[in-house]
């Protein structure tokens, strides 16, 4: 029996993950705290509600699983069961359970298989443990049999209440079959189709696939929302044979406040404290969220890109004509270019503004994961967090997260030492790691710092060279600062035992590659004994830039603004060769040289004695471009090569010029 | 409907010989523009065109194919193709129409023959006046 409930599901998993934050949240407080009985009531709320929502999708693994963790959750309230950590593991496991299923059903749009019978036992043991059995299992019972007294949960009455303003009216209906009938499944399909050409069916106790199954005695009910009249109703039902009794009443949704909390009364006493103290908070919620409502609206991401490609178009025809005014002598042509300009940039702005969401997104996964971290390699640690407001472009946010991941278990696992070493060092007991983000410039800052061991840098080289990374010889003269980019070298690992946390092969060349991928960069800053620090620097936008044309022979190159740090010539006296590598002195720095023209394999022009240098950075480590002529900055849009050409080397894009012509952006940081 | 265009392949030239690819991979069918060179990449590259706003790579199929190429021709055409995600440019010597060829008209390619030629055909087409090389795009995209 198929329910038109496929409909509903965005609907159901955005409330579900926004429900399951909050639980997250609630959870990780509870457990600092674990006698404050708000926190238990909050999750208690946010159970029930799951329960609720679940159970009217169908969604039935994930209705008994919340119905036990409510079960077990009331009784911590009603002090019945004392909360200790074993029980908020638990709970803890509850939630990833929850999390799973969630997103299995965000993305295969139907329930998984697991039916979390492990969990629910182990809940149901915590139950037994403490002797409340008898009462809950009564409950649990009342609630599986009640086909009058159904309650209604939160979702469904948001959904009665969204239909009345609609103007649409709910009808409760209870079907009780003949009891002659021979195949009530089939008869009830018939009920339901007959009732799903006339409005939406939004919930039935019970649920869909347990009529389905013929789970259920003689009698039925459900809650259709139609403009239709309950006449209409009445009669269509009744052209449908078997059926002994229709009661169709109207519902709404004030009403149906009114009637739970008189049935609540009626129930059990658990039941009733259980489903009314709920009620209070969750008119305090939606209070809260109408007042958000106002303010945000979900955009479809595509939308949002389609608009940034016309901004982007936009933005091309602007350039162009700004090449045209030069040509050409018509009066007050510049100014109108210049207001242009100004529109597309605030344009760009804002469109760029659209897109950006706070980078918390990404952060609030971390305080469970370090909690997790922490119990498993008995280290105790204090995630402090800053900056969760700081606002990065939604591309960027989701591939921040799997390097962020990999560099806070790195801190935790390598970094943090054991409490008994700590105390030897004189150190606190408890470890931190500090996250911070923060803008700068046209750039996103993340660190990620820890207070622990510091990177051992002998101990680097030695295994660089064991790994035959370098050699011995080579190891003897390399600085500190030369030592760091061996850590990024692929298959690095320091860590003498290969653990579960990290050190698994995948080790920091991954995160780096992952971050230069959306033209970031990472450094690392690390004093033995003292701690580590990665800094972490990510571009706030990555579809326009500001970037410096140059031209080698004949050809155009783009050069990101942002890789930078000066512009300069110099003359064929002020190049060195040493050993075969070219360098120039350059405020008391040597930089390398890096002759364009014979990397891009242009025609170099004729011998010249003066160059344009362009000294471009990356992290620490700097170069410079010789160039044959510089034509200015521009803004400019990235366009991808395309997949087939995604291994040409050191190009990162293409932009589209004024005249239409392509240039290619030179992908800096393949260059130095 | 799906099965009308199975058998569509666009036809075009190469030196002497008559070429076809599967209807549904052709996105479209350019004149040959301003190319920007691409450092560094296979000597069939010919470049990357702008395609109304977007970036597209070209090949020269004659050099990919083997066959000698001076770049010039005057009715050279691109053929636009999509495969697998990759958008490509083929440079064709001139594009002239749209044939149906029935599959029980398409023969195996030849089975002998060590050239690596033979592995970018899919098949030999019939048709009452000559003889179509179809071609494998995925082959001929493989980087």
């Amino acid at each position: 029996m198929d329910l038109d409930l496929n409909q509903y599901i965005d609907v159901f998993v955005e409330e579900a993950k926004e429900h399951l934050q909050s639980m997250n949240e609630a959870l990780l407080d509870l457990e600092k705290d674990n006698t404050n009985s708000s926190l238990i009531n909050e999750i208690f709320r946010v159970a029930h509600t799951l329960k609720g929502m679940s159970g009217t999708m169908g969604f039935t693994h994930m209705a008994n699983l919340t119905h036990e963790m409510e079960n077990v959750l009331d009784g911590v309230r009603s002090n019945n069961i004392t909360l200790d950590e074993d029980i908020i593991d638990i709970i803890f496991e509850c939630f990833d359970a929850l999390d799973y299923s969630v997103n299995a059903i965000a993305t295969e749009g139907k329930e998984d298989e697991d039916d979390h019978k492990d969990l629910i036992h182990k809940l149901q043991m915590t139950l037994d443990n403490d002797k409340v059995e008898q009462s809950d299992i009564h409950s649990c019972h009342d609630e599986n049999n009640n086909n009058d007294n159904d309650v209604l949960d939160e979702y469904v009455i948001n959904v009665i209440k969204e239909a009345n303003s609609k103007g649409l009216t709910a009808f409760k209906i209870n079907i009780t079959l003949s009891p002659k009938c021979m195949l009530k499944s089939a008869r009830s399909f018939i009920v339901f189709n007959t009732l799903e050409s006339m409005g939406d069916i939004i919930y039935s106790n019970p649920s869909a696939e347990d009529i389905e199954d013929e789970k259920f005695d003689l009698s039925f009910s459900l809650i259709i929302v139609t403009k239709l009249e309950e006449k209409e109703l009445a009669s269509a039902l009744d052209r449908i044979s078997e059926i002994d009794n229709i009661e169709i009443t109207t519902i709404d949704a004030a009403g149906i406040l009114e009637n739970e909390q008189n049935i609540n009364e009626k129930t059990h006493k658990d039941e009733k404290k259980l489903v009314s103290a709920p009620e209070n908070h969750s008119k305090t919620d939606n209070r809260s969220r109408d007042s958000k409502v106002g303010k945000t609206v979900r955009v479809d991401i595509d939308r949002l890109d389609n608009l940034m490609n016309l901004v982007s178009e936009l933005i091309i025809i602007k350039t162009r004509m700004d090449d045209l005014s030069e040509t050409s002598n018509i009066e007050n042509m510049a100014e109108a270019i210049e207001y242009l300009e100004r529109i597309t940039t605030s344009l760009h702005d804002a469109v760029m503004k659209v897109r950006m969401v706070p980078i918390e997104r990404v952060f609030n996964r971390f305080p469970r994961m370090v909690r997790d971290l922490s119990k498993e390699l008995n280290k105790e640690i204090s995630l402090q967090m800053s900056g969760e407001d700081t606002e990065v472009d939604r591309t960027v946010i989701d591939e921040i997260g799997d390097p962020l991941i990999h560099i806070i278990r790195n801190s935790i696992d390598h970094g943090i030492e054991t409490p008994k070493e700590r105390i030897k060092r004189g150190k606190s007991e408890e470890g931190t790691v500090i996250l911070k983000a923060y803008p700068d410039g046209n750039n996103v800052v993340i660190e990620v710092v820890d207070d622990g061991g510091g990177i051992d840098f002998n101990k680097v080289k030695v295994k660089a060279i064991e790994k035959g990374i370098i050699t011995a010889e080579e190891g003897d003269i390399l600085s500190q600062e030369e030592i760091i980019p061996l850590l990024f070298m692929p298959g690095f690992s320091t860590s003498d035992e290969v653990s579960d946390i990290s050190g698994r092969g995948v080790g920091l060349d991954v995160v780096k590659s992952k971050i230069e991928s959306i033209n970031g960069s990472i450094e690392i800053d690390s004093e033995m004994g003292k701690g580590t620090r990665f800094i972490i620097r990510i571009p706030l936008t990555l579809a326009i830039i500001q970037a410096l044309l140059v031209k080698l022979g004949d050809e155009i190159f783009a050069i990101p603004l942002s890789s930078i740090t000066e512009i300069t010539s110099i003359t064929n006296d002020n190049i060195r060769d040493i050993q075969g590598q070219e360098i120039f002195l350059y405020r008391g720095k040597t930089i390398p040289i890096v002759r364009l023209n014979e990397i891009m394999k242009v025609e170099s022009a004729n011998e010249i004695d003066e160059h344009v240098v362009v000294v471009v950075r990356k992290g620490e480590r700097q170069a410079g471009l010789l160039v044959d002529n510089l034509l200015g900055q521009q803004e400019i849009v990235i366009k991808p090569l395309g997949k087939y050409l995604s291994n040409i080397k050191y190009l990162s894009g293409a932009t589209i010029l004024g005249n239409g012509s392509i240039s290619l952006i030179l992908d800096v940081n393949s260059l130095i | 409907m799906s099965t009308e265009i199975e058998n569509k392949y666009v036809i075009f030239k190469l030196c002497k010989e008559y070429y076809g690819i599967p209807i549904d991979n052709v996105l479209s069918i350019e004149k040959t523009g301003q190319a920007t060179r691409i450092p560094n990449a296979p000597n069939y590259v010919k470049g990357v065109i702008n395609l109304r706003g977007e970036v597209v790579p070209v090949i020269n199929l004659r050099k990919k194919l083997g066959m000698e190429s001076d770049d010039s021709y005057k009715n050279s055409r691109i053929v636009v193709v999509s495969i697998n995600e990759i958008v490509v440019g083929l440079m064709v010597d001139s594009s002239s129409e749209v044939l149906e060829i029935d599959k029980e008209n398409i023969d195996k390619p030849p089975a002998n023959g060590d050239n690596q030629f033979i592995e970018y055909i899919s098949g030999i087409g019939k048709t009452s006046d000559r003889l179509i090389i179809l071609l494998n795009l995925t082959k001929i995209l493989e980087y």
